[in-house]
């Protein structure tokens, strides 16, 4: 292995710890400004893992679109209503702890057999192309439904903001 | 192997050191122009005291702010308040990676360079936000949501002006952008683009007409209110460098990047001309913020919803039709 192997394992280790240790800042966190910041490092490090995939494009498009949209937008949600030093949830005990840790245990288990199973196509090498009529064509082609579910997704945020911003007693804006 | 690997390596470094250098250096020509230029608008002669009309005066306020103490409030969240003025310096530096100062002067032309470019940039209301958050005071709350709320708004009209252009190019990559205007500048092709993008550009940067999250007048400094010393010079730099960017992707997308009449300098013609165009914008800029009133945020708001967005998508669907037809 030469010393660009080296740095490149070193920056995938970097980017898993990343998306690890964000992940836990976003449920783990007593304030809510706090697991929103740990929310993006976890999206940014899910970004950097696209770029490991051979997708850079898919890297960008996701620190623009949840980075840097998305989460701005949750924080900004956040920011009408909190000060730094309030302090929201009070952690999981109880019955309710073991519940908890029973479904990430069997979640876990599951994709584990799932991940043991399944066999792995090498990621599309990076191809360089670039153009807007490759990308129109992959998204509205090839990866039609994913896009289309992406959409719905959005809209039932745009729904979710609506009802939210209702008008309580009255019903209407 | 082993050389190039070296190489290649060395080439990084100085890249990021020189990447970084230029950032101060243009922050304090900046800085200079801005104090100089608005002194003049306002009919006062300015910075004078410090070496020949003020020029070193930068130089010095630089020292100063390095020795001044850094305050964090006492109700402050102290480690994103420390966090903030580093996250807004990252992805202003980052874009200069891509930007292409001349044929070759480039420190890696990306395929992606333009999505790069706003990806990256996109993180700087992030860190407005953090600071104003973490900051704990009404005036810097206030400052950053106004800042988000512009930033995101004038994004959109902002993303599909561009859009326009890469339509015609059909390629993301910033010198490839500048070889699609080989014959015609794309500010003649795209004017109503170039406008659009122009004008969103003052609300990205955060500068009048648009300062609103800032707006001394009611918010005190807004979103940088409680920081002192350097954390308050690296949201300074952090602005003309968020400038430099804005101008220079205005350059390679309207202007035809280093294009103009060839210069007997060898490589360094391209990036003379490179560096005319964009400072030329900036002082558009400078000299806009200088002569307009602040627009209030109800105007601001109406403006981008109402006509900008609008004519950025009439724009845009003629493009594609004309694009289709030729």
């Amino acid at each position: 292995m030469n010393l660009y192997q080296y740095i490149a394992e070193a920056l995938f280790f970097a980017f898993i710890l990343l998306t690890f240790s964000g992940g836990l800042l976003a449920v783990r966190s007593r304030i809510l400004m706090h697991a929103v910041l740990g929310l993006a490092v976890s999206l940014l490090g899910v970004a950097g893992l696209y770029y490991f995939l051979g997708s850079p494009f898919l890297a960008m498009m996701q620190i623009l679109i949840y980075v840097g949209a998305v989460c701005i937008m949750i924080v900004f949600g956040i920011m009408v209503g909190y000060t730094p030093t309030e302090v929201v949830s009070r952690g999981i005990k109880g019955k309710n702890l073991v519940l908890a840790l029973g479904a990430c245990i069997s979640t876990f288990l599951l994709l584990l057999v799932a991940l043991n199973r399944a066999t792995w196509i090498p990621a599309a090498v990076h191809r360089g192309d670039f153009s807007l009529a490759y990308l129109g064509k992959s998204l509205l082609y090839q990866y039609c439904l994913a896009f289309e579910l992406i959409s719905v997704v959005l809209l039932t945020a745009i729904i979710g903001a609506i009802i939210l911003a209702q008008d309580k007693e009255g019903g209407h804006f | 192997m082993e050389t190039a690997v070296s190489h290649e390596l060395v080439r990084m470094v100085i890249a990021a050191v020189l990447v970084i250098a230029f950032v101060f250096l243009n922050a304090m020509i900046m800085g200079y122009l801005e104090r100089k230029i608005s002194a003049h608008i306002q009919r006062r002669p300015g910075l004078m005291e410090v070496g020949p009309h003020g020029i070193l005066q930068l130089l010095i306020d630089g020292l100063k702010l390095i020795g001044k103490q850094l305050i964090v409030p006492k109700d402050a969240d102290k480690p994103l308040f420390r966090l903030a003025p580093l996250l807004s310096f990252t992805p202003v530096v980052l874009p200069l990676i891509v930007i292409p100062f001349g044929p070759k002067l480039q420190v890696r032309d990306l395929d992606i360079g333009l999505v790069f470019i706003l990806a990256v940039s996109s993180l700087n209301v992030m860190a407005i936000l953090i600071a104003g958050w973490s900051s704990n005071n009404k005036y810097s709350l206030f400052g950053a949501m106004r800042s988000v709320a512009q930033n995101i708004s004038y994004e959109i009209p902002m993303l599909l002006s561009l859009l326009a252009v890469v339509m015609i190019t059909n390629t993301f990559s910033m010198q490839g952008i500048i070889a699609a205007q080989n014959k015609i500048w794309f500010f003649i092709v795209q004017p109503v683009a170039f406008l659009i993008y122009l004008t969103a550009s003052f609300a990205e940067t955060n500068r009048a007409p648009f300062d609103l999250p800032e707006a001394e007048s009611e918010l005190t400094a807004g979103y940088h209110t409680e920081y002192s010393g350097m954390g308050f010079s690296l949201f300074m730099l952090a602005e003309y460098a968020n400038m430099f960017v804005v101008c220079s992707i205005a350059t390679v997308l309207f202007l035809g990047g280093w294009r103009g009449i060839p210069l007997p300098l060898g490589d360094y013609g391209p990036a003379i001309w490179f560096f005319l165009k964009v400072y030329g914008l900036m002082l558009f800029m400078i000299w806009v913020r200088w002569t307009y009133p602040r627009t209030r945020f109800d105007q601001l708001m109406n403006f981008c919803w109402k006509y900008m967005i609008p004519f950025a998508l009439v724009n845009l669907l003629v493009t594609a039709v004309v694009v289709k037809l030729i």
